[in-house]
């Protein structure tokens, strides 16, 4: 499911217009993204918690060439799945993984 | 945060929408997203992130506490690959992240989408 599948379908099960469908999912994820920009952890219930984890910066190597490059202090989301959702998720172990591959668009 | 601030915002940014019709769409969002993970089937948020699954094979570990080994039985896990976009922003403080507020500085009268009321 893309974000867009996600508009389509909150536009059908919620009966409003794609266009409304889209503000609110743009909104839902905006505000997730500036919460973690302000280093506020989430926590969906049933779902998950988001948090933000603190890098130290380390000496890392470009593994083709082998030289080493330094890698700055920063900042990542970390998702910890919720007790509910890691069940669902669990209990599809019957059904093959479906979605492509895992690359960003 | 938490879901009633996610209601929140979509309640007092879109406009048109009551605060029960706010929860609801949040709650579906977030429901959509629980059954297509159930099904099997990842979500890729362009400019979030991506919610994979994984098959994790039955492997030996060990209770940390005690130390005794233990059989981790074979399962299904959903891991959570946050995308470039998220990961600059919690790293740059680029204002120019929010497009709205460079948008609206050079903006032109609205395309009338509806909107064109004002000029008779």
């Amino acid at each position: 499911m893309t974000k867009s599948e996600l508009i389509d379908a909150i536009a059908a099960r919620g009966q409003l217009t794609k266009a409304r469908a889209e503000l609110v999912v743009n909104c839902v994820f905006d505000a997730m993204t500036e919460a973690l920009r302000a280093g506020e952890g989430i926590e969906i219930r049933g779902f998950g918690s988001f948090t933000v984890r603190p890098y130290k910066p380390y000496s890392g190597r470009n593994p083709r060439t082998g030289q080493p490059v330094p890698v700055p202090a920063k900042r990542l989301p970390f998702f910890k799945v919720g007790k509910e959702l890691k069940e669902i998720v669990n209990d599809s172990r019957h059904l093959a993984i479906t979605g492509g591959d895992d690359s960003d668009d | 945060m938490t879901k009633a601030d996610i209601v929140q915002a979509v309640y007092t940014q879109l406009g048109g929408f009551s605060k029960k019709e706010s929860a609801d769409l949040v709650d579906l969002a977030f429901d959509m997203m629980k059954d297509t993970l159930g099904r099997g089937e990842k979500i890729k948020i362009s400019g979030f992130g991506n919610f994979v699954l994984r098959d994790k094979r039955q492997r030996q570990g060990r209770n940390p506490q005690t130390g005794e080994p233990i059989v981790i039985t074979q399962r299904r896990v959903l891991n959570f690959k946050a995308s470039q976009i998220l990961k600059a922003a919690l790293n740059h403080r680029v204002d120019a992240a929010t497009p709205a507020a460079s948008a609206s500085a050079t903006s032109t009268p609205a395309r009338g989408f509806g909107g064109g009321g004002s000029r008779e």
